[in-house]
């Protein structure tokens, strides 16, 4: 597998450590700092309109985006595949309504359902958090139904089943390890779309809310300045893109190396 | 067909009931925004009857579903016009968009997806694999304003932002818009094609003595084709969402500018009547798409 998607992700949470540990200041107004283009006067990415350091805006933006991305990836996954793995697994009625849910949460397309969330709920991170969980729960929990779906009926539960173990035994020592690998590579899928809705309900001004410093807000801010200081635009920018590229790489390292299409048609 | 047409009118009733709920238990109170803070508690009391929100939840929703079957979305909180006139005004921009997008989509991915099946694993290939990594890592927000540091600020050749300069100023937000899904469209043609090249029924094509190019267009073609539609009738939908983000990069008066006016004024049932009408219009699109692949390919739907 490629070093480079690590190496960037890695990277990502050095600098979202230093963001949080470092006494940095990116509030900080400087005047002599003002529209300041990066590698001059000593600062390495430059000033922003109010002279703000836009490197230690950088890394509290990261350190944002990498919070909400874990913590929204960590709250659909379990959500999703708790509710997928019970449609699968009982079937009936539960399967039925689990399943409608499931398609009209399918049915607000991209970001709206989180723009939605966000609008209704207020500005802020705790709540960034809950619209990208409500927003991404969804696709765990409909492939966790199909795998348990095509993985019932295989002989070690079957066997586990005349043993007479309970069900929530049996989903979580027979089912949920066979999961596990087609799960983490639907994480990673979705730490990519969770760090680029984090982004864009930011930019928005449905995120975090000023002086506080996200990619999102950071873009959003700079498109005003486009002529005077790109950068502004171009720094946030391309760590996103960084961040995205690399995430999605990983989940195609990590669906080749892990086997997942094939292993999940037996 | 007829389980299919319930199947979907239970999922716009689900959608509705979503939409209304998110609105019944919002934290603010749109009172607040209407009478301000300061307002007696009379004056809102009275307020509160007269909007009918003193009556219990389940009364209100069917309130508000009686009220979508005569397509009425409420009042504006505070442009005192109906939700559904303010929807309509904004609308046609939003489609102009939608559909410049999709034509975006349609123009980038079919030739690059076919360049890169037939010349699979060399140049052209590489670069339509380079486009569809790069197009799925550049959300809207930061595509747009690099393609206006490139083509308006740099080369100046199309307008920033806003729709008074006619057709041009379509260019950059149809461009905005349609660069990811047409990055994900050209690999599902890429990846459909490649599987059909190697069915033993195009061996049979060639060996009947069709050449390369009529056994490509006449055969290969139409049958990789088919999910690629189910696709795109995913996308015209979806690009009503992602236009939202696009419309507010530009200035675009269409409806999702308008949303994102009325979040920031908490103008509470005219976001509800916008996030409506767009997920009922992608709902509504889902099913076509999916009634007409069925049309053309009996296979499609057997088994369920």
């Amino acid at each position: 597998m490629n070093r480079l998607p690590a190496l960037i992700l890695g990277g990502w949470a050095l600098l979202a450590l230093g963001g949080w540990i470092l006494p940095l200041t990116p509030d900080a107004i400087g005047l002599e700092r003002l529209f300041a283009t990066p590698l001059s006067k000593g600062y390495l990415l430059g000033g922003d309109e109010l002279g703000r350091s836009v490197a230690e805006r950088l890394a509290a933006g990261g350190g944002i985006s990498l919070l909400v991305a874990v913590l929204s990836v960590a709250f659909s996954a379990v959500l999703g595949t708790i509710i997928g793995m019970l449609a699968g697994y009982l079937g009936g009625w539960t399967d039925r309504v689990i399943s409608r849910l499931i398609e009209v949460f399918l049915a607000f397309p991209g970001l709206l359902l989180a723009i939605a969330l966000a609008a209704f709920l207020g500005p802020g991170i705790d709540n960034v958090v809950i619209a990208l969980s409500a927003m991404g729960w969804v696709g765990y929990a409909r492939l966790s139904r199909n795998q348990v779906l095509s993985l019932r009926h295989r002989e070690h539960v079957l066997a586990a089943v005349a043993l007479g173990r309970a069900p929530p035994a049996i989903m979580a020592y027979h089912l949920l390890p066979l999961l596990l690998a087609p799960l983490l590579v639907e994480a990673s899928f979705g730490l990519a779309s969770a760090v680029v809705a984090e982004a864009g309900l930011s930019f928005l001004g449905l995120g975090v809310q000023p002086p506080q410093a996200s990619w999102g807000s950071m873009i959003r801010e700079g498109v005003r300045y486009l002529l005077v200081a790109p950068h502004l635009v171009l720094v946030p920018g391309i760590a996103l893109s960084l961040v995205v590229l690399a995430a999605n790489t990983l989940g195609d390292g990590l669906r080749d190396r892990l086997d997942v299409t094939s292993r999940s048609r037996p | 067909m007829l389980s299919r047409l319930l199947d979907t009118l239970l999922v716009l009733l689900g959608v509705v009931s979503l939409v209304f709920l998110l609105a019944a238990v919002v934290p603010g109170d749109p009172v607040d925004v209407m009478l301000g803070e300061q307002s007696s508690a009379a004056d809102r009391e009275a307020l509160r009857a007269a909007m009918g929100l003193d009556q219990p939840l389940a009364v209100r929703w069917a309130d508000y579903l009686g009220g979508l079957l005569h397509a009425d979305l409420g009042q504006s909180l505070l442009r005192e016009r109906p939700v559904s006139t303010l929807i309509a005004e904004r609308l046609p921009a939003t489609l102009a968009l939608a559909l410049a997008a999709f034509a975006v989509v349609m123009v980038i991915a079919l030739p690059l997806g076919l360049l890169a099946a037939l010349h699979r694993g060399r140049w052209p290939d590489r670069l339509a694999g380079l486009f569809a990594l790069l197009g799925q890592a550049i959300p809207n927000f930061w595509l747009g304003p690099l393609l206006v540091l490139g083509f308006s600020v740099g080369l100046g050749w199309l307008p920033v932002s806003g729709r008074e300069d006619g057709p041009a100023s379509l260019v950059l937000p149809a461009l905005t818009l349609g660069t990811s899904m047409a990055a994900l469209a050209m690999r599902m043609l890429r990846a459909s094609l490649l599987e059909v090249l190697e069915q033993e029924w195009m061996r049979t094509a060639r060996a009947k003595g069709l050449s390369a190019r009529q056994a490509l267009w006449r055969h290969a073609l139409p049958n990789a084709l088919l999910p690629v539609v189910t696709l795109l009738g995913l996308q015209l939908g979806g690009l009503l969402g992602g236009a939202v983000v696009t419309e507010v990069v530009f200035a675009w008066p269409g409806i999702g500018s308008l949303l994102i006016e009325a979040i920031h004024q908490r103008d509470y049932p005219l976001i509800q009547g916008v996030v409506l009408v767009i997920a009922v219009s992608y709902v509504l699109l889902n099913a076509l798409t999916d009634g007409l692949v069925r049309a053309v390919d009996p296979r499609a739907g057997q088994g369920t």
